[in-house]
């Protein structure tokens, strides 16, 4: 096939941008661990209530600064709901769902996430900002929708 | 200057003499009808969504937001764009191929029934609030069976279109051997290859789990499997009406600024490319699910990101006709060559816009597909602001730029001065509207406002009161946009039935007089067939069959709206 120059040059350059998207993905995810949630668990979506550790859902600490958020998801709440976590606590969102798929995101943060039935998630977020997060469903879940949602506290 | 070489065929003469065939005409009136008429039911209910999301407008007790929600997705993403395509491609065939085969002309019949009865099914229970699940009905939300049936049934129907297009095409090759299929002819089947082959996923989802288990028959499903087949269809779809607009990009603009086609080698490579790397793209809707690990996922990255190649090869392709027929009608400098297109005439407008508006609506699509972006857009705004760059002003906009000559063309009416100026009027605003409701949507999903919500201020929480002022922009945009679906509606049926007789042509531009020579190869759907099936097997059977092995119990139904 004939090419022009300035054809060459823009595929050169558009192929190298393609390319370079992709290099920064694969470094961010396997050299910074920066990859995007992708827990392979399962759990009986009808049995979320008797299977630990959701028989038990809340905040724990499991470390210094370091705590674990047992979340479980259900028309239209999230439980726990509204909690307080200290500043520059690392904390481990580990969440499934009772019903249908949700959508977990705390709002102005890089956490979002699917929220399956039969499957869990888990996301870990350090928190430096103190203030007060909104928590909310991004995923259509029924005619609460709007409503799913909670707070918690950096203090 | 224009040095066209006659080659007038006898079809060319028939078709000069004849325009086109009367009864491949109707079907191209009807498909056409419906579409627009699905455009302005799912533009209203656009727009009073878009007016409850600002807080404007609070919805009726009898009508859910949701409701509305479902009603406009189907509506505008299967039904406005499917008929568009099938009514525009058949009168392509026709007009290319010589007339419509009469089987072909009855299967074009057929589809449009199965689909019709398809849709009644599919909206009585959206209407009767028992399958507010949206477009993308993700289980275990179980909807009232008929609306699964009637999807089924659209499906189906547009399978019958699929196979009229390939004994159409199958038959012009027989009495043509050797010889390359016309390139809107050759889009057309690129078009119904990915039509068939996109929607068979979502075909099992339907027939094989969701059917049996709304009606009863199996107590629990498989929800990661059903989203995944859901997606493997569900990206496939809007990538059909983007190569479907592309196709006019290709061949009609040029032909209506009074130029030749770019490159028939780069055309039909840009075309087997989206073909071949298609379905596997819907896979970066599920960046952030569970279940799939972090290999597959940076896989699907390539995945999907490979349809950008084929897209910014045809980002060249356009401008550089623009630019070589510029120059042609006297067009000087750097930017004086902008100067010579023609900006008054809507045929043009309207696709130009839709095309640069592709440029920001692209690069959207690039950060989704790829992995730690995605995370901060996912179910945002953001991905609705996409959505309308993409359906809303490149394809759309594009649908409306053809039927300022299609319509006229089937109909055999002519596009007066005055349509054309309201065509302009329209353009213009649906553009400033796309971009006010659309700007507002990707910013405040950049700040987190979440997607697929009615009016909420989450408990007035700060956060969510400082996405408000971005909402009243999107209503504002909406109320733009109505305005120009509604003179959309008006143009279309004003040159279906009222504009002044005579001959319309259809606009297919001819190539360079020393173009090179396409080969062959290009012509084997058989092995892209297959090379594009290799692909969907290595996007899919490692995460699907994990999905299956290590599946978790199913889930029962719920009914949760």
């Amino acid at each position: 096939m004939k090419m022009h120059l300035d054809e060459k040059i823009w595929l050169t350059l558009s192929f190298g941008m393609i390319m370079a998207f992709m290099l920064f993905t694969g470094y961010q995810a396997v050299a910074l661990e920066m990859g995007p949630p992708s827990h392979m668990e399962t759990i009986d979506p009808q049995k979320v209530d008797q299977t630990a550790p959701f028989d038990n859902p809340g905040i724990k600490q499991i470390g210094e600064n370091e705590y674990e958020v047992v979340m479980t998801l259900q028309v239209f709440s999230f439980n726990p709901s509204n909690f307080e976590i200290p500043a520059g606590a690392t904390v481990h969102f580990i969440l499934t769902s009772k019903d249908v798929v949700h959508g977990f995101e705390v709002a102005g943060t890089n956490i979002n996430t699917m929220v399956m039935p039969g499957q869990i998630q888990k996301i870990t977020q350090k928190f430096d900002k103190p203030g007060n997060y909104l928590v909310l469903c991004n995923e259509y879940c029924g005619a609460g929708h709007q409503v799913m949602s909670t707070t918690f506290t950096v203090k | 200057m224009e040095t066209a070489i006659p080659k007038t065929s006898f079809k060319d003469k028939t078709n000069k003499v004849l325009g086109i065939n009367p009864q491949d005409a109707l079907i191209s009136k009807l498909y056409m009808s419906v579409s627009f008429i699905a455009l302005l039911i799912g533009g209203i209910l656009g727009l009073v969504q878009g007016l409850n999301r600002a807080g404007l407008l609070e919805l009726p007790s009898w009508l859910n937001y949701y409701q509305v929600l479902t009603a406009h997705g189907l509506l505008l993403v299967l039904v406005f764009t499917a008929f568009f395509t099938i009514g525009y491609f058949y009168a392509a065939l026709s007009h290319t191929l010589g007339g419509l085969l009469p089987v072909v002309r009855k299967m074009a019949w057929v589809g449009f029934s199965l689909k019709i009865v398809g849709f009644v099914l599919a909206v009585v229970p959206i209407i009767m609030n028992e399958a507010s699940v949206m477009y993308t009905f993700y289980p275990p939300m179980a909807a009232h069976p008929a609306f699964y049936i009637g999807l089924a049934l659209i499906v189906v129907g547009v399978w019958v279109c699929a196979f009229g297009a390939f004994i159409q095409v199958a038959n012009w090759r027989k009495n043509n051997k050797g010889q390359h299929v016309p390139i809107l002819a050759y889009f057309a089947t690129a078009v119904f290859i990915l039509l068939f082959f996109g929607s068979v996923p979502v075909a099992i989802e339907v027939l094989v789990m969701i059917i049996p288990w709304s009606i009863g028959w199996v107590e629990t499903i498989n929800v990661m499997v059903a989203r995944t087949l859901f997606w493997a269809f569900g990206h496939t779809l809007v990538n059909i009406w983007y190569l479907t607009a592309v196709s006019a990009w290709y061949v009609v603009v040029p032909k209506i600024m009074g130029g030749r086609r770019w490159s028939d080698v780069l055309t039909r490579v840009v075309i087997i490319g989206l073909v071949v790397m298609n379905i596997t793209g819907g896979f970066h809707h599920q960046i952030v699910d569970p279940a799939i690990n972090e290999v597959v996922k940076y896989m699907h990255v390539f995945m999907s990101l490979a349809i950008g190649f084929p897209s910014l090869m045809t980002a060249f392709a356009l401008f550089a006709v623009f630019e070589r027929t510029a120059r042609r009608k006297g067009g000087k400098g750097l930017i004086g060559w902008w100067k010579k297109m023609p900006w008054g005439d809507v045929r043009f407008l309207a696709p130009f816009i839709a095309m640069v508006a592709f440029i920001p609506a692209g690069a959207g699509g690039i950060a989704q597909s790829t992995n730690q972006l995605d995370g901060v857009v996912h179910n945002t705004m953001w991905i609705v602001g996409h959505f309308h760059l993409t359906l809303g002003m490149s394809v759309a906009m594009t649908f409306f730029g053809i039927s300022y000559w299609l319509v006229p063309y089937i109909s055999k009416r002519v596009l007066t001065p005055a349509m054309n100026r309201l065509g302009v009027i329209q353009t213009i605003l649906w553009t400033v509207g796309m971009i006010f409701m659309s700007g507002a949507m990707h910013w405040v999903g950049l700040l987190g406002s979440p997607r697929r919500t009615s009016y909420t201020t989450y408990g007035d929480h700060a956060t969510a009161l400082s996405w408000d002022p971005y909402l009243t922009f999107l209503a504002v945009g909406g109320t733009l946009l109505i305005i120009a679906v509604i003179l959309q509606v008006y143009a279309v049926f004003n040159m279906m039935f009222f504009a002044p007789k005579g001959d319309t042509e259809f606009p297919i531009a001819e190539e360079e007089d020393n173009a090179t020579k396409t080969p062959y190869w290009t012509e084997r759907w058989g092995i892209w067939i297959v090379v594009m099936l290799i692909v969907v097997a290595m996007a899919y059977v490692i995460p699907l069959t994990d999905m299956i092995v290590n599946a978790p119990p199913g889930s029962p139904p719920f009914k949760t709206w």
